[in-house]
């Protein structure tokens, strides 16, 4: 492994977002599309055709009232790191379309790239991962509105959340012209992180001792989605209640929630 | 695909892979061009059209 | 009319019932071709694929059509490598048939992608580390060897043999195929081993996932033996069907039972290391990320441990049981019965490894997702056979495919 691949000294930018908090209210999707030019349909019906980098699941503990709980899970891209940058959807990518950045951690998407063969989204197991299945139409006006910091994508390619990515670029290039050595927490973080109005998302570098995420990810109720299976996703999720934290991860029936280390 | 992409790391997986595809790409181009050469020189021969027609049936 | 292209000491039906066939198979070609224009100019929302299936039918059709043509690699393996001569004989038909397979494999990957137009990206930006990659490199290669074994038989054709260059051209292909057939054999090993890798390194998709040799998942040489077991299975009932439709015996007795016997002691071995990898599978792997056999054949309304023993014992066991007795290969209607079941065996064991990877659920919260295909999916994984069935009639008629044919069927 070459020594710029190892992860130790970079940043590793990822996510806490604290279930019980989260109200699933929905802003940090509706921030995500605007902030990153996400296309949309007139009929949106089919829901397995519409492209949502955040997603806002609805998770329920299946038992009658009134015991009845609910949770809301948002899921954006969990930036796999898999084994030393090894993520289910960047090995597999035969046009190295995308991209997993031992810099930052992040997995990118080269939409110019991409011709579509769709084997990421085989290889993703959170549905992360999103198909143009048709060419981007938007309302008369509104491309006035579009964010002129990020590409929109064409028809035929695939999309994913990227981390707000162009805000990491801007911040750096701010913290440049300040003369900065490096950017703050505060200086990069993501559009659904910001718009969480109950303050769920916490977004930050996960490697700096100094990041709220540093801290949060270590707390005992932390937990990450489908662990087991090696993807070493960087979104984090806290939960005091059991299932909830059962519902992350496949286990048999002897099992349970494995702790995070 | 060739060293002056730049994909291209001189590194064993790209070698190897790499190497295969050339392999065999390249068997394929010679064994095509002396086919065709060797068609050529032997059409170009003053008997060769003698045999010509008699072989509607598979060589072997 | 054409009776000076038609291949010495045969006879072939009139001219006007050669055109109706062309023509009935020309107009599913045609809608078939109209779909096709219809997901390149619209793009892929004219299939019913979804975020949930990435991957749909055409990748199945794909899968399966290599595999069934991966009788042409394995007999030329067998022919021009090992000597088994007495293949000779069907061999020409082999070649023709994973021709067919492999170029329609190649056309289906072209519709199957988002943007066609950088088709060219998977060469040119290449990553070596995707499986992926390596069956388009493999994938292309041998359909270039197909191709170059393919055209000697072209070349055979009495009006084409006159010119002396080709004639020449054909000699020495037919000189030096066992060179290119063992390039063949190479390419195949590779790319059908890669389709199966395909869904082996899925290590986010828990049925589908494999542990293995070094970088190749156990899926990986699984494909690699499944099409080199099956494939002649495909010639033979292909053969077969080419003999009932034509109302003449093709390949002698002795040629077909060989190759059945070949195949059948393949799918032997094939069948013990699945069932082994099926075992390792469901109590050692799938445990292991918290996830038991049943998890994947239940709670949906179509796959169900039925199409695990629709795979295993109906399209596995019984016809390879069937093809390694004596008794069961000297019996046409069982030894056709055997084809049949394993060209279905294979065929489920390439949907399950595609679709039914996309249907279960990996995420707790997640559901079984089911999919059907679009009219224009089906129209285009049609295509494929109205165009095999052109390719095969005219080669029938014009090129001496079956070397045996003058003399089981003797003009008086």
């Amino acid at each position: 492994m070459k020594a710029e691949e190892n992860h130790g000294n970079t940043k590793k930018f990822g996510m806490v977002i604290d279930l019980d908090v989260c109200t699933g209210c929905g802003s940090c999707m509706v921030a995500c599309m605007a902030e990153n030019n996400v296309p949309f349909r007139k009929d949106e019906s089919d829901k397995l055709k519409s492209i949502t980098w955040m997603r806002v699941y609805k998770l329920s503990n299946g038992k009658p009232y009134p015991e009845t709980d609910i949770c809301y899970l948002p899921r954006p891209c969990q930036h796999c790191e898999g084994h030393e940058g090894h993520s289910p959807c960047v090995s597999v990518c035969p046009a190295t379309a995308t991209d997993y950045d031992m810099q930052t951690g992040i997995v990118s998407q080269i939409y110019t790239r991409c011709f579509g063969c769709r084997y990421c989204m085989a290889a993703c197991p959170y549905h992360a991962r999103y198909f143009n299945w048709y060419d981007p139409v938007w309302p008369k006006g509104m491309e006035k509105y579009l964010n002129p910091d990020v590409s929109v994508r064409m028809r035929g390619v695939v999309e994913k959340c990227s981390f707000c990515i162009q805000r990491y670029q801007a911040a750096k290039n701010r913290a440049f012209m300040e003369g900065k050595a490096d950017i703050e927490e505060g200086d990069y973080q993501t559009a659904c992180t910001q718009a969480c109005p109950a303050g769920a998302i916490t977004f930050g570098d996960l490697n700096n001792p100094a990041h709220a995420v540093y801290k949060l990810k270590k707390q005992p109720n932390a937990f990450r989605l489908l662990e087991r299976l090696g993807t070493n996703p960087k979104i984090y999720y806290l939960s005091s209640r059991e299932w909830v934290r059962r519902a992350g991860d496949n286990y048999l029936k002897n099992e349970g929630p494995a702790k995070i280390g | 695909m060739f060293p002056f992409n730049f994909e291209w790391i001189w590194d064993m997986p790209h070698m190897v892979f790499m190497g295969g595809l050339w392999y065999a790409l390249g068997i394929l181009g010679l064994g095509m061009t002396y086919c065709i050469i060797k068609a050529a020189v032997d059409a170009g021969k003053k008997d060769a059209g003698n045999h010509v027609g008699n072989h509607a049936r598979n060589h072997d | 009319m054409d009776s000076a292209f038609i291949p010495n000491g045969v006879r072939r039906c009139a001219p006007g019932k050669f055109l109706v066939v062309l023509a009935v198979a020309g107009a599913v070609l045609l809608w078939g071709v109209y779909a096709m224009l219809l997901c390149w100019f619209k793009g892929l929302n004219q299939t019913n694929m979804n975020n949930n299936y990435g991957f749909a039918l055409w990748i199945w059709a794909d899968l399966a059509v290599i595999a069934l043509g991966g009788g042409a690699f394995f007999t030329g393996f067998l022919r021009y490598i090992i000597g088994k001569d007495e293949l000779k004989n069907i061999v020409n038909y082999a070649v023709l048939i994973g021709f067919i397979c492999y170029s329609s494999a190649l056309l289906i990957l072209a519709i199957d992608i988002g943007q066609p137009l950088r088709g060219w990206f998977i060469f040119w930006h290449a990553n070596v580390h995707s499986m992926l990659t390596e069956v388009a490199f493999c994938l292309s290669c041998y359909f270039g060897v197909l191709t170059i074994e393919y055209i000697p038989l072209i070349l055979e054709n009495r009006g084409i043999d006159r010119v002396p260059f080709l004639h020449h051209l054909g000699h020495n292909m037919h000189d030096i195929m066992a060179v290119f057939a063992a390039t063949g054999a190479f390419l195949s090993f590779f790319h059908q081993g890669s389709l199966g890798g395909v869904a082996g390194v899925l290590f986010g998709r828990p049925f589908s996932y494999r542990e293995g040799f070094f970088i190749w998942p156990w899926t990986f040489f699984l494909f690699t033996w499944s099409a080199a077991a099956y494939g002649p299975c495909f010639t033979l009932l292909i053969t077969k069907i080419t003999e009932a439709v034509t109302g003449k015996k093709l390949v002698k007795d002795n040629v077909v039972e060989l190759l059945a016997k070949i195949s059948g002691w393949m799918m032997v071995t094939y069948i013990i290391a699945k069932i082994v990898d099926t075992l390792y599978w469901a109590n050692v792997t799938a445990p292991s990320k918290g996830l038991t056999l049943m998890d994947f054949y239940s709670h949906n309304a179509f796959y169900g441990v039925w199409i695990l023993i629709l795979e295993i014992v109906i399209g596995g066991i019984i016809p390879a049981a069937i093809l390694i007795t004596d008794k069961g290969r000297k019996s046409p209607a069982a030894r056709t019965t055997a084809f049949v079941l394993a060209v279905i065996g294979v065929c489920v064991n390439r949907w399950v490894m595609v679709l039914q990877v996309m249907a279960a659920p990996v995420m707790t919260f997640d559901k079984w997702a089911l999919y059907y295909p679009s009219w224009q999916e089906v129209a285009t994984t049609i295509l494929p056979v109205a165009y095999g069935v052109i390719l095969i009639a005219i080669s029938y008629r014009y090129l001496p495919i079956f070397p045996q044919e003058p003399e089981l069927n003797p003009i008086d």
